[in-house]
């Protein structure tokens, strides 16, 4: 496997270590490796890297030019909300930080690259520099012409520099109106199951056989690798629950050797960890707590989303029902619901068949003030009389965001609302003040 | 002595690759000039003769060089300098100032470029004094005070000029015709762009004041000139140290050029496009694998490389996906098709996953609305689904409407390619409506 990584120009020890600490990515080494060529010689302009998530692409860079001695800067785009930063970071790794004091106070990318070549005359590359920007995406939103210049950044000045971009999202989606000096694609694939397997087996427990925790991480995948199949997620999965699957073998009810008692102990447990630690409703370190305490079925603890529960004011309970009400019924049946004396509808003409159950799929329709108001005053019993309390109310709703303002153009004349709160969450307040909503809604009739 | 030395050329492999690694990444990544710009010798030559007018005679010109990326318009300019400058009068007389749209962003930053190259005298050392208005008359003032026997030629060059037309009121470009035009001190200004239009966003009085004199770069040549560039590219000069060595390389270079797969090959890439970049990106892929163990370049080689440059990226991307994300795609495609083309949202292809399952007697995906959500939040970061208005704080997350950012027969394809992708998924996806 070490064949691949062979390179007349780095010493060879330096490339097993290399080596060592990239399992199951010796190909994409290899090439990138062969892409750069030796430390003196030219490497292309930019080039552009895209993968998955956790598929090794910032690893693979960050291990090549640490353990060759590469000359290197890091520079994430998260980090840089302003130009300034970048160029700030770039110059101090290249050349130390007396050329990025050099920098005047909002920088432009003349400056940057004025800068760069005052430096590089002073000292001239004698190896290639590397420019690794990560999660390359946030450059499109940054200056439109940052990121055509970074890909000719060699050429802007004339120094033997290449850009390497890291990104999720495929180029297609980068490429300027103008189009830009196009970079040298490389892709990393995605991990196979095995090579998932292989990975995660490697950071055993030293006081397990490795088959045994192996065999751990093959039910774990049969659990997760239908969902996820990012390596740090299933990693940080495998470390949470790891202390479960070997509880039996600790009380000494098992044998290592038993697979199959292992399995039905742990996996109920782990389909558990998907609906809960998997999503964040329970803290990583919650989880823990709870596998400890035994009597303690996982999951009764109430993960963030069971906190939905919201203490209104009565009015404001009964504006927000007449709020979704109004979403989610069509107003020409209004009438119907909120009106005593309302004629008589014929059933077959009522009921339209293709508008069943369509609101709660298509989610809430804007409806204006007035009908929310109409609505208000026919399912609140008591009477009302249209304060500034309630309309002050409905703002707050607003602010709330149990409510949102659709449009914004006049604030004061008919405002139209949505309502954005979910269905579990109307019937709980509703069963609170006595209000039967199923019984007003169109698509449960 | 004399005989030692030409015993001595007989190089060590590994020094030979290492050379030709160098002289050939030279050629692709720095884009090292030529001797000779091929297939526009007519350009050439009409540069030259500009640019020489400008520079010994002191005439004041205009021109634009245009055509497509990656066509060789600064590669022609820099060979037209470059063999200008070796004339001794020429060398001597004219002043460059180099300008590129993508860093000079607005007049000012250009402005203080134009006084630094100049080395005007209200620069000390490295900084420039004075505001805008003040730099722009002293320019003027020095560019006027000069006439046409006695100040010295200069030289503008504005890279991405189609950015400078975009300036406020284009003052930069503006003046630059103006001097150009009046008898003042002597200027030539290139502009070099890729846009074929770039005329029509100069404004009137601008545009009255250019010349006209267009240079269009729109490559013409067919593919045999095309396999023929490819041959030079790969080839290694005549100086070569080890004679024998390059003899082979060359030898082996033209060999693979009459290989008929690689003709294929690069037919489609001659195909796609007809420019310089991507043919020396391709050839760089080739370079990269020549090593020791394999001192040339094989039609394999080629045919690797060729595939490396014209994989679907996005079909890379689908080949990462877990089941739940592939099988959220599935059921995006059926409501395109049902719906033809209309946006959806979470809940609809969540039910639309559901009537899936519900037919399916033993259901393994039976996943949680959160599990599914967090999966489709997952594609929409890959953008692979792309909400159709920017406004998401103001919806819902299940209810925001999005647009499937995939063709079928992609989704198809990558379903063929899916690793041990489950047989009723893969019938699901090839049923005609859900």
């Amino acid at each position: 496997m070490t064949a691949l990584l062979q390179h007349p120009g780095y010493d060879e020890e330096k490339l097993r270590r290399v080596a060592e600490q990239l399992p199951c990515r010796e190909v994409q080494a290899g090439l990138l490796l062969s892409l750069m060529g030796e430390p003196q010689q030219y490497s292309y302009p930019s080039i552009f890297i895209y993968g998955h998530r956790a598929s090794g692409k910032s690893h693979v860079l960050h291990v090549l030019l640490k353990e060759l001695e590469l000359h290197h800067a890091t520079v994430s785009c998260v980090e840089c909300v302003s130009v300034a930063l970048l160029f700030e970071q770039v110059l101090l790794s290249f050349f130390g930080c007396d050329a990025a004091s050099l920098l005047p106070r909002s920088p432009s990318l003349s400056d940057f690259v004025r800068i760069y070549r005052q430096q590089r005359s002073q000292s001239p590359a004698k190896q290639t520099r590397y420019l690794v920007m990560e999660k390359a995406e946030l450059l499109r939103d940054s200056d439109a012409n940052l990121l055509p210049a970074l890909l000719r950044l060699q050429e802007l000045v004339e120094d033997n520099v290449t850009v390497i971009l890291l990104s999720e999202i495929v180029w297609d989606k980068f490429r300027p109106n103008t189009g830009c000096f196009e970079p040298l694609l490389l892709h990393f694939p995605d991990y196979s199951k095995g090579e998932l397997q292989q990975i995660l087996s490697q950071d055993r427990h030293p006081s397990y056989s490795a088959e045994f925790y192996s065999s751990y991480i093959n039910i774990l995948l049969g659990v997760f690798y239908s969902v996820c199949r990012d390596l740090r997620e299933l990693r940080h999965l495998a470390a949470l629950n790891f202390s479960k699957f070997c509880e039996p073998l600790e009380e000494g009810k098992v044998k290592e050797t038993d697979t199959h008692k292992l399995w039905r102990n742990i996996e109920p447990h782990l389909k558990k960890a998907m609906q809960t630690v998997y999503l964040r409703e329970v803290s990583s370190l919650q989880w823990e707590q709870m596998q400890l305490m035994e009597e303690k079925e996982a999951g009764a603890l109430r993960g963030l989303s069971a906190h939905t529960h919201v203490e209104l004011p009565f009015y404001s309970k009964f504006l927000l029902i007449a709020a979704y009400l109004a979403s989610y019924n069509p107003a020409r049946t209004d009438k119907r619901f909120f009106l005593k004396h309302h004629g008589k509808i014929r059933k077959t003409n009522f009921l339209k068949k293709n508008e069943k159950t369509s609101n709660h799929l298509l989610g809430p329709k804007p409806f204006p003030l007035d009908r929310l108001l109409a609505i208000f005053y026919s399912v609140v019993d008591s009477r009302v009389a249209p304060t500034a309390s309630i309309f002050s109310q409905i703002s707050s709703l607003v602010t709330l965001q149990l409510l949102t303002q659709v449009s914004h153009d006049d604030q004061l004349d008919a405002p139209k609302y949505k309502c954005a709160v979910s269905l579990d969450l109307i019937c709980a307040i509703s069963r609170t003040v006595n209000f039967d909503i199923v019984k007003y809604l169109y698509d449960f009739l | 002595m004399s005989k030692r030395k030409v015993k001595d050329v007989h190089r060590p492999i590994g020094e030979c690759i290492t050379q030709v690694q160098q002289i050939l990444r030279e050629r692709f990544c720095h884009q090292q000039l030529p001797d000779r710009p091929e297939g526009l010798e007519a350009q050439y030559k009409h540069l030259l003769e500009l640019l020489r007018r400008s520079a010994i005679q002191g005439e004041s010109n205009s021109v634009l060089i245009v055509g497509p990326r990656g066509a060789g318009k600064t590669m022609l300019l820099q060979c037209v300098l470059r063999d200008l400058l070796q004339e001794k009068e020429a060398q001597k007389n004219l002043l460059q100032v180099h300008l590129n749209g993508l860093l000079q962003t607005d007049d000012r930053i250009a402005l203080k470029e134009i006084t630094r190259q100049l080395n005007l005298e209200n620069v000390v050392g490295d900084k420039v004094f004075g505001s805008f208005a003040e730099n722009l008359a002293f320019l003027l003032e020095a560019l006027k005070k000069g006439d046409r026997s006695s100040s010295r030629p200069v030289l503008f060059v504005l890279d991405e000029f189609d950015l400078f037309a975009h300036h406020k009121n284009q003052t930069l470009l503006y003046n630059l015709f103006d001097v150009s035009q009046s008898a003042q001190t002597p200027v030539a200004v290139v502009g070099v762009t890729c846009r074929l239009d770039v005329l029509e966003l100069l404004e009137k009085r601008v545009k009255s004041r250019f010349s006209h004199r267009q240079i269009h770069l729109l490559s013409s040549f067919g593919f045999s000139e095309y396999l023929q560039t490819v041959r030079t590219q790969l080839s290694l000069p005549d100086d070569f140290t080890d004679r024998g060595f390059a003899q082979d390389w060359n030898s082996s270079i033209q060999t693979l050029c009459e290989d008929k797969s690689v003709e294929e090959a690069l037919q489609r890439h001659f195909n796609s496009s007809k420019d310089f970049r991507s043919l020396h990106m391709l050839l760089m892929l080739c370079l990269s694998r020549v090593s020791v163990s394999k001192p040339s370049i094989k039609p394999a080689d080629l045919l690797d490389a060729s595939r490396l440059c014209l994989c679907d990226a996005k079909a890379n991307m689908l080949h990462g996906l877990s089941i739940l994300e592939l099988c959220l795609i599935i059921a995006m495609k059926h409501l395109n098709d049902v719906y033809e083309g209309e946006p959806f949202n979470l809940q609809m292809v969540h039910n639309e996953f559901k009537k899936f399952l519900q037919r399916k007697s033993n259901s393994m995906y039976n996943f949680e609305q959160p599990v599914v959500m967090k999966a489709f939040e997952h594609l929409q970061q890959l953008e692979l689904i792309r909400p159709v208005d920017g406004s998401s704080a103001k919806t819902q997350r299940e209810f925001q409407l999005m647009r499937l950012m995939l063709d079928h027969s992609q989704i198809m394809e990558a379903l063929q390619k899916y690793p041990q992708c489950p047989t009723d998924v893969k019938q699901w996806a090839m049923s005609a409506f859900g």
